[in-house]
């Protein structure tokens, strides 16, 4: 195995340029998208007082759960000690704050008071496990933070192993804090405790995979650098893995969500009756977002660049669609307050609530993607986040 | 039926809650008259008034609840727009129907099976152990010392946290800028409100608004006191909570569902 450097993005080049103007811009639509809702008030969005959190939410968790996942890279190498992925910790650690970092804008956003941050700063209920998840996403950045300094400053490097464990266990915890939010969700059917966490988790690996899949092959391709087969091939099977897992969780939690009574009735809805909900359960989520990539990573062309980006993208859209479903679907149920009864009022009790996402949603929600993808771009020309080259020769240990 | 809230044990309330109460602007109130001549609680009379801290009104001896009966023949859309009217409500101008907010509705119940119907008020039913009170972040949703639950509006940071956790669907977000609002009753765009039992009535000695339209079919009064009407009446005709199978011990209690 040849030696690795890393070295700076050229910041000075046409194509940088015009990342960094592509992506400035998605982020600034989505922020006057937030300004123009927040100006209005929240009636010119879908939302409503039975879907209450709407299609920002969607992009934001799904963000901050694809920022624990992106960081399995880094896990892998520094608390499995398996060399091969070391040359990509640094941009897994990194990919992972600016992901974190784009959720919490579009969740800050949407408040109905963003100007009161500094309440939600500075006044605390430490029963709320809101509360903690502040908590637990500004120590968040702070953990990876440390870590990416010891893996980038050489003489701390010795320290990268217990930093690189203590990033581990506080995304572990993190992903659960975030399951959590809905899983205690006692008024809600379709939320159930004990599944949604875990769930969480596996979903983390695989959206987080996929995404710093793309980052990787894009910034590999657009500065012309080698990119070899080995390391991809081995992030592809991996990404492969994950998704198989998470259909597999899918299916265990509404199989044992149909044996619940508590849990039955949400989940024929979400399955089989609930229109928009089991389409994008069906269609989006199981066939498009896990089925087909499956079928694109290991079947006879999967080891094509374009094979493998398209998987990547579809298992995104399928992860919005499943956040989408569990979210929006879940809030649009009507609550039982007298179950097993008919029950209808001026206030849509018994209905199934109807949501539409407005534009200004959804730009907000991709306006979280661009600050994301604007971070990476800024932190990669700004600092030594990727190997000069990682041709086979490079990350293949077994090279000769 | 009196109860005493000078009381030495509840002291240590009174530094936790005067905060709280400062917020509602609220005055000391001398007692509360439920019906002509009927004192619901009085104050000691050894004190003057101005003796009385704000905060003491929120008295953990007291827990203020409310009785539904079901059974009487009432139309309960007078308690409903008896509300909108001391809250300043439905001066929404753009909200969606879906986005207005409502303190209290008018549940219409059926049995399928046997046809049988029935209608009754919701509103905030005033949790013992009120999920909204948990879930908030900021500590906006709170709970008094009374049993009252309630948003301090300028703590709300419109997270919609506790909407998402009611399992009453007692909550609304503001989704609007409002103009032509009571006094008594701050809104604001962004931020959640719902039921609050009418605590600036409640503060001065007057009866909830729904209550006085209800023509007696709800019963409001001190659940910790068993010599109140409402004991009273839970005592010997007992009563029932929607989803009491989720332990949250409202404060709003039912006859006839
Ligand atoms: S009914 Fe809902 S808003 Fe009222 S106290 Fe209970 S949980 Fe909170
Ligand atoms: S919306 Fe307001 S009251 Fe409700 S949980 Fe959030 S901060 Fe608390």
């Amino acid at each position: 195995m040849k030696k690795l450097h890393f070295i700076e993005v050229e910041g000075n080049t046409k194509g940088f340029v015009t990342f960094l103007g592509l992506f400035g811009l998605i982020s600034l639509i989505g922020i006057l998208s937030a300004y123009y809702m927040e100006h209005n008030g929240h009636w010119v969005t879908g939302m409503n007082n039975q879907v209450i959190w709407g299609t920002p939410h969607v992009f934001a968790i799904f963000l901050i759960v694809a920022a624990s996942g992106a960081l399995n890279v880094a896990s892998i190498s520094s608390v499995f000690a398996k060399t091969t992925y070391k040359p990509l910790a640094r941009l897994s650690g990194m990919l992972s704050i600016a992901l974190l970092s784009g959720g919490l804008v579009v969740l800050l956003l949407d408040l109905g008071r963003p100007d009161r941050l500094i309440v939600a700063m500075t006044e605390f209920n430490f029963v709320s496990i809101f509360t903690w998840n502040i908590f637990l996403y500004t120590g968040f950045m702070g953990v990876v933070g440390i870590y990416l300094w010891t893996m980038m400053d050489r003489p701390y490097n010795n320290l990268t192993k217990k930093a690189g464990l203590a990033a581990f266990i506080w995304r572990l915890i993190l992903t659960t804090g975030t399951g959590s939010i809905f899983g205690f969700l006692i008024s809600r059917e379709a939320y159930d405790a004990a599944l949604l966490a875990p769930m969480f988790i596996i979903m983390s690996f695989s959206f987080g995979m996929a995404f710093f899949l793309l980052v990787l092959m894009g910034s590999y391709k657009y500065t012309q650098r080698e990119l070899g087969d080995y390391i991809v091939n081995r992030l592809k099977n991996l990404l492969g893995v994950f998704v198989a897992a998470v259909l597999y969780f899918v299916i265990v939690y509404h199989v044992t969500n149909l044996y619940s009574a508590d849990h039955r009735d949400v989940t024929i809805f979400i399955l089989a009756g609930g229109g928009i909900y089991t389409f994008l359960f069906w269609v989006v989520q199981v066939m498009m977002g896990s089925i087909l990539p499956l079928v694109l990573l290991y079947g006879p062309a999967g080891n094509k660049r374009n094979m493998i980006s398209l998987a990547a993208v579809l298992i995104i859209l399928g992860g919005l669609a499943q956040l989408y479903v569990i979210i929006i679907g879940g809030q649009a149920y009507p609550m039982q307050l007298f179950p097993g009864m008919e029950v209808s009022s001026s206030f849509y009790d018994g209905v199934v609530a109807s949501y539409a996402p407005s534009l200004p949603e959804l730009l907000l929600g991709l306006g979280g993607i661009g600050v994301t993808l604007l971070l990476v771009t800024i932190a990669v020309a700004a600092m030594k986040f990727l190997p000069i080259s990682l041709s086979d020769e490079i990350a293949n240990p077994h090279w000769n | 039926m009196t109860i005493n809230i000078d009381d030495k044990n509840n002291e240590n309330q009174v530094e936790e809650s005067s905060r709280r109460n400062f917020i509602f602007g609220s005055v000391a109130a001398a007692g509360l008259t439920i019906a002509p001549g009927v004192m619901l609680y009085q104050t000691a009379g050894a004190r003057s008034l101005s003796d009385f801290s704000l905060s003491e009104k929120a008295s953990s001896n007291v827990r203020w609840g409310m009785l539904v009966d079901t059974t009487k023949q009432v139309d309960w859309n007078k308690c409903v727009e008896a509300c909108n009217k001391e809250h300043g409500l439905n001066n929404e101008t753009h909200s969606r129907d879906d986005q207005k907010t409502q303190y209290i509705r008018v549940v219409n119940v059926k049995n399928k099976g046997t046809g049988y119907s029935m209608s009754l008020p919701v509103m905030c039913q005033h949790c013992e152990n009120a999920p909204c009170v948990d879930v908030c972040p900021t500590g906006a949703s709170m709970k008094r010392a009374d049993g009252i639950v309630l948003v301090d509006r300028h703590r709300c940071i419109g997270c919609r946290y506790c909407m998402m956790a009611c399992p009453y669907k007692a909550r609304s977000f503001v989704h609007e800028v409002l103009t032509d609002q009571t006094e008594n009753t701050p809104r604001g765009k962004g931020c959640v409100e719902s039921c609050n039992m009418c605590v600036n009535r409640i503060d001065n000695g007057q009866l909830p608004a729904c209550v006085e339209a209800s023509e007696g079919a709800i019963i409001f009064g001190d659940l910790n006191d068993p010599q109140s009407d409402i004991s009273q009446l839970l005592a010997k005709h007992g009563s029932r909570q929607i989803r009491a199978d989720l332990k949250l011990n409202p404060g709003v209690h039912y006859q006839g569902i």
